[in-house]
């Protein structure tokens, strides 16, 4: 069965939680659990993808709704999409990190006037030292952020994380909180009307404890 | 970013969020255009043209998008190419018909600027087709702007469109009436526009409310569908829900069964006073279109009039026509 809705699933780390969640909504979805090569479920209306890329099916409406991280919708501030619930799970924490000991973001602001950021989340960060008034130069990254501080290409690090063990493995030290990211239910603006009644169906049914 | 000049090369760059248009493509366009303009004819509105380079400061007074593109004239004044058509028309008004009877009516077929990320059915100068009905007050005004709208759409072979129809200041009223200060309820305001329901409901949590009254103000934005949907909103929302009920009232039955209620329609453009409106297409994810009362903007422009008026994307109603027709 399906729920009439075309729904964005994304794989990696929020994918189990995501399953477990449709599971009580009553969907099948044992098949997506056991193939992983498989990207389209018709039969149950999922179509699974990055995390990254929910926001773009969802806002041109290839998906009616979409699971993704508060990460990934802070990182995409520009999308038209309507954000509808906090799951709650998949909680990691946005984060400003430098290596242990004196704080060498500091000391770079202090002398040279700008600090030197490695992220995978541009905007983030770029937004985040704006609105503290902070002059940062940001260098977009695509693999390990961790290494960047010990190599001596960044002062500082914004990243993701859950546990903080890789922080600690590299001898880095959380300066500071951005925020909170949970995983959370967006929807496309022209679903969200012309199919309003199974989308809060399945709110009400992702509300329930 | 300097473009390397090449005597040899053919390939000449045009700006981010613009694009050509050619004849296979002109033709459906037309076809667009010119049922459109044959219903808003018949319909009694004057088509007009503006300059689409206006002063900076006369966009500024209407309170519309913030212009994207500026330019200096020859005496150092600044120019904004347009983001919309209903401040320029409210400009025309006051300016060419300062003493005419109301009430007027007016269309347009006219390309805007906006400074926003190109994507499909967005791009930085776009077509938009639509009309400013000018001293017609709700909800006679609104429910001709609907009619118009409808047959417009029909006119064009869209066959599975709906209009969201809801009160711009319906939610503002509502957060009043529960005694949320005014500071307070624009941080819910935003939430409301950004469509975020997430933040929505974290900044009522951090409101002393009841939780009941919490409970409403986080549900009655989320209220949408056909008119029985507006049995549920009572109390301080009835006003305006009773509004759009007088509109709804007045609408023939074809224009009538296109409508949604929606009680969380916030349309972001800052002149909307009273009921606004959407055009949603299934083949199409994005609005094709939308509009509204804006009662207080002629005034700005010296010439207090009620008003009422929308826009359609040519270029999305033309993808909406085309995946139709895929779809059939």
């Amino acid at each position: 069965m399906s729920l009439g809705l075309t729904i964005a699933v994304p794989r990696g780390a929020l994918l189990k939680d995501t399953l477990d969640r449709l599971d009580a909504l009553g969907l099948d979805t044992s098949e997506i659990r056991t193939n992983d090569r498989k990207l389209l479920f018709g039969d149950i209306g999922v179509v699974t993808m990055r995390p990254s890329d929910v926001p773009t099916y969802v806002e041109a409406g290839a998906a009616d709704v979409g699971i993704t991280g508060k990460d990934v919708l802070t990182e995409q501030p520009e999308r038209d999409i309507y954000e509808l619930l906090d799951l709650g799970f998949g909680r990691c924490r946005m984060i400003f990190a430098t290596v242990d000991g004196p704080d060498p973001s500091a000391e770079a602001l202090r002398r040279l006037g700008v600090m030197r950021v490695a992220t995978k989340y541009y905007k983030t960060a770029a937004a985040y030292f704006e609105q503290t008034g902070r002059q940062a130069e940001i260098v977009e990254v695509k693999g390990s952020v961790e290494l960047a501080p010990l190599t001596g290409l960044v002062e500082a690090i914004v990243d993701l994380t859950a546990t903080g063990t890789t922080l600690r493995e590299n001898n880095l030290v959380i300066r500071e909180e951005l925020f909170v990211s949970t995983a959370r239910l967006i929807a496309n603006p022209v679903s969200h009307k012309l199919k309003a009644a199974a989308i809060d169906a399945m709110l009400e049914k992702l509300r329930a404890p | 970013m300097t473009r390397h000049l090449d005597a040899r090369t053919t390939i000449h760059p045009i700006p981010s969020g613009t694009r050509d248009v050619l004849p296979d493509e002109m033709r459906e366009l037309r076809d667009i255009t010119e049922a459109v303009r044959g219903v808003f004819e018949l319909d009694g509105y004057g088509e007009v043209w503006t300059p689409a380079l206006e002063y900076e400061t006369v966009l500024g007074r209407g309170g519309g998008a913030p212009p994207a593109y500026r330019v200096f004239d020859d005496h150092g004044e600044v120019l904004a190419l347009r983001t919309d058509m209903t401040v320029p028309i409210a400009r025309l008004v006051a300016t060419r018909y300062p003493t005419a009877e109301p009430p007027l009516r007016f269309c347009y077929f006219a390309h805007v600027y906006r400074g926003v990320r190109p994507h499909r059915g967005q791009n930085r100068e776009f077509l938009q087709a639509g009309i400013e009905l000018v001293g017609s007050p709700a909800p006679d005004g609104t429910a001709e702007a609907l009619s118009v709208l409808c047959h417009a759409l029909t006119a064009t072979g869209l066959r599975g469109y709906r209009i969201g129809l809801g009160d711009a200041s319906l939610y503002r009223t509502l957060l009043r009436s529960y005694g949320v200060e005014d500071a307070v309820g624009d941080r819910l305001v935003l939430a409301l526009v950004a469509r975020d329901f997430v933040a929505l409901e974290s900044e009522l949590a951090r409101l002393e409310l009841d939780d009941a009254d919490a409970q409403q103000l986080l549900r009655v934005p989320q209220i949408r569908g056909g008119p029985d949907v507006l049995n549920d909103a009572q109390g301080p929302v009835a006003e305006a829900v009773a509004g759009l009920r007088r509109v709804h009232g007045l609408l023939a039955p074809e224009v009538a069964d296109r409508v949604i209620f929606d009680l969380g329609l916030a349309r972001d453009l800052g002149y909307y006073t009273g009921a606004v409106f959407e055009v949603y297409d299934p083949a199409l994810g994005a609005p094709l279109g939308g509009g509204g009362r804006y009662d207080d903007l002629l005034g700005r422009f010296g010439r207090p009039l009620p008003a009422v008026g929308f826009a359609l994307g040519i270029d999305r109603l033309h993808i909406a026509l085309a995946g139709e027709e895929s779809q059939t």
